[in-house]
């Protein structure tokens, strides 16, 4: 019993900091509050959905496409759409304001988009829902898979932040922009590189969550809550920390449903985001300002 | 676009067969309507009303129109008139004012769901629009028709439905065919409550033995603990009260985790194409869901042929879709025996007449409808309604073999 | 209370009734539509307004609207059909207020973004526990309210909404709370080290904010005859007054006046004409907005007038 509950909450945990990781670049590094972020995961698992029934093309294979390409229009949509309002924004206050009401039009955009293609239907489709023995239970070989290539994100993600040149550049931008700016970083072109990374984060775990769950062009909003909770419980500009309040959240859903009741789920993983911030202001790995 | 172009042709086309226009002549009937196309609501209102209204325009305009006698007994095209509430009430609302008195609509088809049809009963009423209200379950249908004499509650409330599959359980059981046993889920919201409100009064009168009576809230993401703990207490049948994305979700957890009780039922969605094109005809042999209809009669076998062609090929679900169709040809006979656009008298024909709909004979008593279908399952990749097992063309139900 | 008023308010004071008197005239013009699209504007005049009293002094974006709006329709769910109707509004007043108290007195510590999502986060935790309780303890989630007012009463209280959170922000900016805000906007650290204590004027506010919004829920509800969790805790509500009121420009106390209304009206012109392509063109429009109005509706009139006057003088 309690091994059935750790290994399905992990693997939930994984799903959610899919969603989260993403965001937690994007708002960290570049500073911008991306509130399409769930139409970029709902855009990227039409994607694959197309990809899937109309050239049964594996979600795994339709990766090799979706990702780059969501790297290259998060990369315009920083350079064209974002960067004016980044250069006219006189202090953090100012820009978090633009980039909220920026991309909540950009999430109508989005949206509006998939419904003209889509229609409002709900979309499912199977790959890889077969049972897999993981310590004497049986799980969803899909939710595995996604595990699995959610943790060697995460781990490429840390590698590069903590292990490369570029990587130190990208932290040193999310200390401290104007810092960063007098040591010689390109601000301008590490901030945007992030948005896009994030994006293509974003838009890999819109994928991989195609798999196993029923979405429409609608649901979006759904995900960018959940993972606006997880970023800010795990403290901004740390994707550690997103990644810790993703399986936090997890095992407190899933312990929850299995010994408590499943009808207190979400209130019990919203009172543990709630508690974490009056305790700790900053979130989990977050620096005092 | 606002005005239906279909429309606005056929109307053209008429009007150049009859060679001139006459002074009093009605060019087109007005039909309004707004339901979601953006928001939580949009995916429902995509599987059961834009479909049924878009098949049903082109239907009519196809002959020509509706025929009335104040036109001279000529055949009047429909014209639609559409807007997207955005899932909220406040929209909704906005949006029928408009239709009844900016665009002058003749008529006004009632929108999707329990919430939208109940917040907008009064302006219908102001208006004195008839309200054929489909896609709300509710058990209040009685009460809300007699406070708006002009609303029509054609789906039932959780008390039928549930009862209907007690019913059906029960009998099940007197055949030696399944225990007593039953887990029961719910999800936290306005179906999944008024579905179990009716559910465990008739479980507990019929003597089974509820071993899992839980909810679950609305966007919950992962089912495997419910369905985990509940294939640990061997139950008999599964009853999911659920939305699609759940319903979807307890059919895919349970393949995985090997649940295969006698009797698997879904809530919302189990009834939608999408289901069985999703997990395969094989693999949901056996599954029940609610909803049903009579699916092997010509009638329905030309619905959703029709239906088919006039969306892309998208066929429409086994419970509201074929409900829907039928109200807006209950309102299209009714409008041709009065043989005018007097709302008034129209009104009252649909609460008296009887009706020839693609759902068979249908004739509402105290404004509501009696004994809708309730239970249905796939055998063999179709949808057969099962109970109320009085009603013709229901099924006897099979036991669900273990997944495939 | 007597306020020395400059010539300058004293017009501003006597346009304002005028304005209102003739806005309360229009449901004598038309019941239908129009006074439709009127309760719509008016409703989110009121919550933004309301929202700003709070948000714009001391730039705490909160997300929690729709935790006021819910938990006032549902004060009317339980009370309406036993109190008499100023009783009702009172109540769902007192639990504004309250629900406020206690999330400002939880909040204290947060800042910046951390504030916006913990009162999102709160919102929701508050419909989840509201829908377990109706689960668990009254079986059903939906609740019928069958209280029978017209559109027109509606109408004319939201106006009166309005008019109230006009004033209340009128009165907080002349008296010393109002000055204690400007300061705290400023530079908290500053305004501490001065002797306000913040704390305290903060938690106030958010109080006189909430128990507004709470009311806006109150009068709508009859007008949803039905409400669940869903309805009436929608974060939609909590996105889009902050949205229209940042529209507008929320430092101004009639900036959401302005954010409001060009919204409301052009999302109506846009979903009447384009149906099945209101959001692409919402957004689009949107981004337009944002980048060619960078002060915000409000910001942009006043530039405009400074042109007009400059020209002129």
């Amino acid at each position: 019993m309690l091994t059935a509950i750790l290994v399905a909450s992990v693997l939930l945990g994984g799903a959610y900091a899919l969603m989260a990781m993403g965001l937690t670049l994007q708002y960290g590094v570049a500073r911008i509050m991306n509130l399409a972020t769930g139409e970029t995961l709902m855009g990227a698992a039409f994607g694959s959905f197309w990809l899937f029934t109309a050239m049964q093309l594996s979600p795994l294979l339709s990766l090799l496409f979706i990702v780059p390409l969501a790297f290259a229009i998060n990369w315009a949509i920083y350079r064209w759409l974002l960067t004016p309002l980044v250069r006219r924004a006189k202090n953090q206050g100012m820009l978090e304001v633009d980039s909220i009401l920026a991309t909540f039009g950009l999430l109508f955009v989005i949206e509006g988009a998939m419904l003209a293609g889509f229609g409002g239907n709900y979309y499912s489709y199977s790959f890889l829902a077969e049972p897999v023995t993981l310590l004497g239970h049986s799980f969803g070989l899909n939710r595995v898979v996604a595990f699995g290539v959610a943790a060697l994100m995460a781990l490429a993600l840390y590698l590069g932040l903590n292990r490369t040149r570029y990587g130190t550049a990208i932290r040193a931008v999310a200390v401290d922009p104007v810092a960063a700016g007098l040591v010689a970083i390109d601000v301008p072109r590490a901030a945007a590189f992030a948005f896009a990374l994030g994006g293509a984060l974003t838009a890999c775990g819109g994928s991989l969550l195609s798999m196993f769950l029923t979405f429409n062009a609608s649901m979006g909003v759904v995900f960018t809550m959940k993972a606006l909770i997880i970023v800010i419980m795990g403290g901004v500009g740390d994707p550690r920390g997103a990644v810790i309040a993703a399986f936090l959240l997890a095992l407190v859903e899933t312990v929850v449903a299995a010994l408590v009741d499943p009808g207190l789920t979400l209130a019990a993983t919203y009172l543990l985001f709630v508690l974490t911030l009056l305790f700790r202001p900053q979130g989990l790995m977050g620096r005092r300002t | 676009m606002r005005k239906n172009l279909i429309g606005t042709l056929a109307v053209s086309a008429a009007l150049m067969a009859a060679g001139f226009v006459h002074a009093q002549e009605i060019k087109s009937i007005k039909i309004g309507t707004a339901a979601a196309k953006t928001g939580p609501g949009a995916g429902g209102a995509g599987v059961t009303h834009w479909p049924n209204v878009k098949l049903w325009v082109a239907q009519v305009n196809k002959g020509g129109g509706i025929l009335l006698k104040s036109a001279g007994n000529k055949r009047v095209p429909v014209e639609l008139i559409e807007y997207d509430d955005r899932s909220s009430n406040d929209d909704a609302v906005k949006a029928i004012e408009r239709l009844a008195t900016q665009d002058k609509a003749d008529f006004i088809i009632a929108p999707w769901g329990t919430g939208a049809n109940l917040a907008t009963a009064p302006v219908f009423a102001k208006y004195g629009y008839p309200q054929i209200a489909v896609t709300s379950v509710t058990d209040k249908g009685p009460e809300l028709a007699k406070r708006w004499p002009n609303s029509f509650w054609l789906l039932g409330g959780g008390q039928h439905m549930a009862g209907s599959l007690v019913d059906l359980l029960k009998k099940m059981n007197a055949e030696g065919k399944i225990g007593k046993k039953v887990a029961m889920v719910h999800v936290a919201d306005g179906y999944g409550l008024d579905m179990v409100a009716g559910a465990r009064p008739a479980l507990k009168a019929a003597g089974f033995d509820v071993v899992y009576d839980k909810s679950y809230p609305l966007g919950t993401q992962d089912l495997s603990p419910i369905v985990n703990e509940i294939k640990g207490l061997g139950p008999d049948a599964f009853i999911a009260f659920s939305y699609p994305p759940d319903t979807f979700g307890f059919t895919e957890q349970s393949k995985i985790a090997g649940f295969n009780p006698k009797v698997f039922y879904v809530g919302v969605g189990g009834a939608f194409p999408v289901y069985r094109n999703k997990f395969t005809a094989a693999t949901i042999e056996g599954v029940m869901g609610t909803g049903g209809w009579d699916v092997a009669s010509p009638k329905i076998q030309d619905y959703i042929k029709a239906h088919k062609e006039a969306n892309n090929g998208g066929e429409p679900d086994a419970w509201a879709s074929s409900v829907q169709y039928a109200a807006l040809e209950m309102l299209q006979q009714a409008i041709e025996r009065v043989g005018s656009l007097d709302r008034a008298a129209v009104t009252k024909e649909l609460g008296s007449g009887e009706f020839d709909t693609v759902i068979g004979k249908l004739k509402l008593k105290g404004n509501v409808r009696e004994n809708p279908w309730a239970v249905g399952q796939w055998q063999g990749g179709s949808f057969y309604g099962l109970a109320p097992t009085n009603l013709p063309g229901a099924h006897a139900p099979v036991l669900k073999p273990a997944w495939k | 209370m007597i306020f020395p008023m400059q010539r300058r308010e004293v017009i501003a004071v006597v346009a304002s009734t005028a304005a209102l008197a003739l806005l309360a005239g229009l449901p004598l013009a038309d019941d239908g539509f129009w006074l439709a699209l009127a309760i719509s504007i008016a409703s989110y005049v009121a919550m933004a307004t309301a929202w700003a009293l709070f948000s714009g002094p001391t730039n705490y974006v909160s997300l929690a609207t729709a935790a006021f709006f819910g938990s006032g329709a549902y004060v009317v769910s339980a009370l309406a059909e036993t109190a008499p109707w100023p009783v009702v509004l009172v109540a769902a007043a007192l639990v504004g207020a309250l629900l406020a108290l206690a999330t400002g007195l939880a909040t204290l510590r947060l800042s910046g973004v951390y504030f916006v999502i913990f009162s999102f986060g709160l919102a929701e935790l508050i419909r989840q526990l509201v829908t377990y309780y109706q689960t668990q303890v009254t079986g059903s989630v939906g609740r019928y309210i069958f209280v029978t007012i017209s559109a027109s009463e509606i109408y004319w209280q939201l106006l009166g909404l309005c008019a109230i959170a006009l004033f209340t922000g009128w009165a907080i900016q002349r008296s010393r709370l109002g000055f204690a805000l400007r300061v705290i906007g400023d530079d908290e650290t500053v305004a501490a080290h001065s002797g306000i204590d913040t704390a305290r004027v903060k938690v106030l506010l958010f109080c006189i904010s909430g128990a507004l919004i709470a009311l806006v829920g109150a009068v709508m509800a009859p007008r949803f005859t039905y409400i669940e969790p869903q309805i009436a805790y929608n974060p939609m509500v909590s996105f889009q007054v902050v949205i229209m009121a940042l529209l507008g420009g929320s430092k101004r106390l009639w900036g959401p006046l302005v954010g409001v209304i060009p919204f409301v009206l052009l999302h109506e012109w846009i979903a009447g004409r384009f149906p099945n392509h209101t959001h692409l063109l919402l957004g689009m429009v949107f981004l337009l907005v944002v980048y060619f109005v960078p002060q915000g509706v409000s910001g942009w009139l006043e530039k405009a007038w400074r042109r007009i006057r400059g020209e002129s003088a």
